[in-house]
C-alpha cells in the first residue's frame, strides 16, 4: 500500500490486508481501498486482495481501480466489496455510470473525481480531463451514481486542510453524498469537510497509526460535530 | 446452527457470510431445511425477485413462513418481504410483511452512512428506498429502521457492516432460530 503527496512521491506505507483489519477494529465508519496503478500500469483490480481485505472487515468496503465493465464491477462486489469506485474509465465513457447503476444498484457506485485548481484529472491525476468538477459530478448524478468522493489533488497529502472550496462546489452541486478527501492533518479539519461534506476521508495521517482513529473521533465530537 | 443465505445471483453476498461464519454459524444451500433463511440486500429489487424466483426460493421462504420459522432480511431483504415496492417501476415483493417501500424523499439520496437506530446506537445504512408498514419495530430519522412479523424478521440498516454493534446485532437474529 502506497500513499503520496499531490498524488507523487509515493511511499510504502504497510500491508493492505493488515491495514485494512487494523481500521475496522480501530471503529473507522468505512474503508476506501484504490488501486492507484491500476489504470496507470494497464491491468486488472487485484480482485484477490479485495477477497483478503474483505474477510477481516466488519464495515462497508469500497473498492476503486481499473474498473471498466459492469462485469469488473460485479467481481469485486462477489469477492466482498460493497461499493466499487470508477474514475478514468467513467471519463472516457461516461455510460459506464448507467451500466453499474443498473446492475448494481446507485448505492453501490462511487464516482472518483481528482481535481486540481477545479479541474478534472484522470489517470491518477497525470491527464487532464478537460472538465470543470462541479459539472461533471452534476452528470456523473444524472448517470446513476450513489456518491461522490471527491479528492483535491492540490491538497492531497499535505495535511494543511481539506479543499473546502471545492468541495462545497461540488455538494452544492449536487443531491448525492460527498466525502472529502485529501488534506486532513487534524480533527479541525475533519470537522470542516464534515460541515460541508456527509463523510471524510483519512489517509496519511492514519496509515502511521491506526489507533489514532479513536482519540481523533474524540476530538472531532469535542468540536461540536456529531459522530458516531 | 446453520445458516442459508438466499442469494440472487447479484452484488455482495460474501460479507453477510464472512459476518454469519465469525458467529459460529455453518452455511448452507438449503433454504427449507436451515435453521435460519437471510435474505440479503444487494442490487436492485426487479432482479432481485427475478432471481429469487429463478431459484425456488419465492417459495421455499413462503413455506418457512407458513410454518413459522425464522426468516431474516437485511436491507433489500426487508423490503422485498413487504407486498410490493416503488423502486424499478413497481416491484411485487414476497407479500409476507403487509406494507410496501417507497422512495425517499427527504435529504441526500441514497442515504448512505452510520446512522443512530433509536437508543441503540449507530448502525450502516445504505438506501434510496424505505419500508412503511404497521409493522415496524425500530426507527431511524424518521425512516423505518426494522420491522418484525410472525416469523419475517428485517432491518434496514447493514447489520454486517456495522462493526462491534452490527456482529451483537446479528447474534440476536441467530439466537431467534434457536427458540
Amino acid at each position: 500500500m502506497v500513499k503520496g503527496v499531490k498524488f507523487k512521491g509515493l511511499r510504502d506505507v504497510g500491508d493492505p490486508v493488515e491495514l485494512g483489519a487494523a481500521y475496522s477494529d480501530a471503529g473507522a465508519d468505512e474503508l476506501v481501498f484504490l488501486d492507484i496503478k491500476a489504470t496507470l500500469g494497464d491491468r486488472p483490480t487485484l480482485v484477490e486482495l479485495v477477497r483478503r481485505v474483505a474477510e477481516r472487515l466488519a464495515i462497508p468496503f469500497t473498492v476503486g481501480g481499473g474498473v471498466r465493465s459492469a462485469d469488473d464491477a460485479e467481481r469485486l462486489l462477489q469477492a466482498g466489496a460493497d461499493k466499487v469506485g470508477v474514475n478514468s474509465a467513467a471519463l472516457a465513457r461516461p455510460e459506464l455510470i448507467t451500466e453499474l447503476a443498473e446492475r448494481l444498484g446507485s448505492q453501490a457506485v462511487v464516482v472518483a473525481i481528482d481535481a486540481e485548481g477545479g479541474r478534472v484529472r484522470s489517470h491518477a491525476g497525470t491527464l487532464s480531463a478537460g472538465r470543470d468538477a462541479t459539472e461533471w459530478a452534476r452528470e456523473a448524478e444524472q448517470r446513476g451514481a450513489g456518491e461522490i468522493l471527491l479528492t483535491s489533488i492540490d491538497a492531497d497529502g499535505t495535511r494543511e486542510g481539506y479543499d473546502l472550496q471545492l468541495t462545497a462546489a461540488v455538494a452544492g452541486a449536487v443531491s448525492l453524498p460527498v466525502i472529502a478527501s485529501g488534506g486532513a492533518g487534524n480533527a479541525r479539519h475533519v470537522a470542516e469537510a464534515l460541515g460541508i461534506a456527509q463523510a471524510a476521508l483519512l489517509a496519511s495521517i492514519l496509515h502511521e497509526n491506526p489507533q489514532r482513529l479513536a482519540s481523533l473521533r474524540e476530538e472531532v465530537r469535542e468540536l461540536g460535530v456529531p459522530v458516531r | 446452527m446453520n445458516v442459508a443465505i438466499c442469494g440472487y445471483g447479484a452484488g455482495n453476498v460474501r460479507s453477510v457470510e464472512i459476518a454469519f461464519r465469525r458467529l459460529g454459524a455453518e452455511l448452507t444451500d438449503d433454504v427449507g431445511a436451515a435453521d435460519l433463511a437471510v435474505l440479503p440486500g444487494v442490487g436492485s429489487a426487479r432482479a432481485a425477485m427475478a432471481g429469487l424466483r429463478e431459484r425456488g426460493h419465492d417459495v421455499a421462504l413462503r413455506e418457512r413462513f407458513d410454518d413459522g420459522r425464522p426468516i431474516f432480511g437485511i436491507c433489500l431483504g426487508l423490503q422485498l418481504g413487504l407486498d410490493w415496492t416503488e423502486e424499478d417501476g413497481g416491484v411485487d415483493g414476497l407479500g409476507l410483511v403487509p406494507g410496501r417501500s417507497s422512495r425517499l424523499l427527504e435529504g441526500r439520496v441514497p442515504r448512505m452512512g452510520w446512522a443512530e437506530v433509536d437508543d441503540r446506537g449507530a448502525f450502516y445504512f445504505a438506501h434510496s428506498y424505505a419500508a412503511e408498514t404497521p409493522h415496524a419495530t425500530a426507527w431511524s430519522e424518521g425512516v423505518v429502521a426494522e420491522a418484525r412479523f410472525g416469523s419475517f424478521f428485517g432491518c434496514q440498516f447493514h447489520p454486517e457492516k456495522s462493526g462491534a454493534l452490527g456482529a451483537l446485532y446479528l447474534e440476536e437474529a441467530l439466537s431467534l432460530s434457536r427458540v
